[in-house]
């Protein structure tokens, strides 16, 4: 292992300050989804790194890892699904158009 | 790891995957056209892949080709597709692009700050070159003092979340 731990984390953070910034920014609700999905693989490559790292012994880190895949995955059906419903009725997944709920 | 003293093939696969990640990164988030977006996607994926390979998980290298990039990947394409007209909209950000710019950077200064400086420098290998492996995986999954539940109810989120998306994407008739 030549490459010490601080590097992945680095990494990581790079990675999810990259997708706070697209989710943020983004006006089109499935750019917002793709910023999340970054968000989250910025999460499971923590996970992993400290796993390697620090707890190799048992199985936490990469079962967590696998748990975080599974909630992504179900996110993101239901978030995409949603969007579809949405530009069904609206013509349109930009963020700011979707006020339905606004006072 | 010194840069000096010749690259190790570890040191340079790991600059490609960063390479990959960080630059599909902001690929997805700076594109226009968002057919390239899932394209950028995929590659910012097919890089942390890369990074679990090194890490010594190659099982959830694996699961991250298939579900992240086979699964996600085609499901984004194809909402992208579902919601044409809106795939190259003109303006990219919302008006508060340089407010949400400006807190990105700064959750990128508090990471640093608050976790990778304490660890900075610290070029300590991993505690042990013992490495569990997928076998250890599978029965952590599902042997009874660890993480069957979890796993139980994880598969029960997945099945609901699937139906849950039919009944909300379904056209009412």
């Amino acid at each position: 292992m030549g490459v010490p731990l601080w590097m992945y984390l680095t990494v990581a953070a790079a990675l999810f300050s990259i997708g706070m910034y697209g989710v943020l920014a983004r006006r089109n609700a499935v750019a917002v989804l793709m910023g999340i999905e970054l968000m989250l693989n910025a999460v499971n490559l923590n996970l992993i790194a400290f796993w390697r790292y620090q707890t190799p012994f048992n199985m936490s880190g990469q079962a967590f890892a696998a748990f975080v895949l599974v909630v992504a995955a179900a996110e993101v059906a239901v978030g995409l699904a949603i969007i579809i419903a949405v530009y069904r009725n609206r013509q349109s997944v930009e963020v700011e158009d979707v006020d339905m709920l606004k006072g | 790891m010194n840069f000096g003293e010749g690259l190790t093939p570890e040191a340079i696969a790991f600059g490609l995957f960063t390479l990959l990640t960080l630059g599909g990164a902001f690929g997805v988030v700076t594109t226009r056209n968002l057919v390239r977006g899932a394209i950028w996607l995929i590659v910012s994926l097919f890089g942390i892949a890369g990074f679990f390979v090194l890490l010594s998980a190659p099982f959830l290298a694996s699961v991250q080709v298939l579900v992240y990039i086979g699964a996600i990947g085609i499901l984004f394409s194809f909402a992208v597709m579902l919601t044409r007209g809106m795939t190259n909209l003109k303006e990219r950000f919302n008006s508060q692009w340089w407010l949400a710019a400006l807190a990105a950077v700064i959750a990128f200064m508090l990471l640093m700050v608050g976790v990778i400086i304490p660890v900075f420098g610290n070029t300590g290998a991993p505690v042990s070159d013992q490495v569990q492996t997928t076998v250890d995986l599978g029965v952590a999954l599902v042997s009874g003092n660890q993480y069957v539940l979890p796993f139980e109810v994880a598969s029960l989120l997945l099945t609901a979340a699937m139906i849950g998306a039919i009944v909300i994407a379904r056209e009412d008739d």
